[in-house]
């Protein structure tokens, strides 16, 4: 078994806000992410696929592919917009890190299976190069 | 719905890779430059990642305050600038970062909720890295 990585980044603005809860425990729960007015980061995405080389090709998966898979199913829709306002999977989730690798897989997973081969195995996405979120399938 | 949350910190620490149970020459052979007699230090980056399911309410794994306070009262606050060597933790153990890397994953697992620490990570430099995990 193979596991094959790709990288790519993305710039996206978000807050952390829960509708259910008053202003002053969002503010102190969430503390800076709370700013209504939003702020943004350089976010680094890595797609993590596993499986035998192809016996032709050498290829896990053609990574040319991958690349326009992420690029058409991930990029086009978090790339240079505001997460909360403009992607709709976070109009009622919060996008935090953790949500937006669980998010990141729902919108590849069903891709790269359809394709046959590979599976996907990993999402870990990087808000900060200090912080970054895993989500690897299943409950 | 599980996920995974990592955070990275670092500190700065000396240590000599040295033990009794080999003679002086011995030591040498084995740890080559790192068997020198004063030591030497390092910037330890420590990547520490942690498990469990998101909560509906925050969208969050863990409470990054919480997390930043459990590392910083059981591993900064102890190791950063200090020579490991002369900690307790390794008074009958040499420092080697793959010694490191369990201590540090075994404060943690004390001092967080059971089964939230998955994996860490101690790169010593940028060349090399030591990885000890919740599965052994």
């Amino acid at each position: 078994m193979i596991f094959l990585t790709r990288r790519a980044t993305f710039s996206a603005s978000h807050y952390y806000w829960n509708d259910s809860w008053p202003a002053e425990k969002n503010e102190r729960v969430f503390g800076r992410c709370a700013n209504r007015n939003g702020h943004g980061h350089n976010y680094t995405l890595e797609v993590t696929v596993a499986g035998e080389p192809d016996p032709v090709t050498g290829f896990v998966v053609d990574l040319k592919w991958l690349k326009d898979v992420m690029e058409r199913e991930v990029l086009a829709a978090y790339d240079h917009k505001h997460l909360n306002l403009d992607v709709p999977e976070f109009k009622n989730a919060i996008p935090t890190t953790e949500n937006i690798a669980i998010a990141v897989w729902k919108r590849l997973e069903p891709v790269v299976t359809a394709a046959g081969g590979a599976r996907l195995s990993r999402i870990r996405i990087y808000e900060t190069p200090e912080i970054f979120a895993e989500y690897r399938g299943g409950a | 719905m599980k996920a995974y949350f990592g955070r990275r910190y670092m500190l700065s620490a000396s240590h000599r890779l040295n033990t009794q149970a080999l003679s002086a020459e011995e030591n040498r052979a084995a740890y080559g430059k790192c068997n020198n007699e004063h030591g030497h230090g390092h910037n330890y980056f420590v990547e520490v990642l942690v498990g469990g399911a998101v909560a509906d309410e925050t969208g969050m794994v863990v409470d990054l305050v919480a997390l930043d306070d459990t590392v910083r009262t059981r591993v900064l606050d102890r190791f950063d600038h200090a020579n490991l060597n002369l900690d307790p933790r390794f008074a009958d153990r040499v420092p080697t970062t793959e010694n490191f890397c369990r201590s540090i994953f075994a404060l943690l697992q004390d001092g967080l909720p059971a089964g939230e620490l998955e994996h860490v990570r101690v790169e010593e430099t940028e060349n090399n890295f030591f990885e000890c995990s919740a599965r052994g």
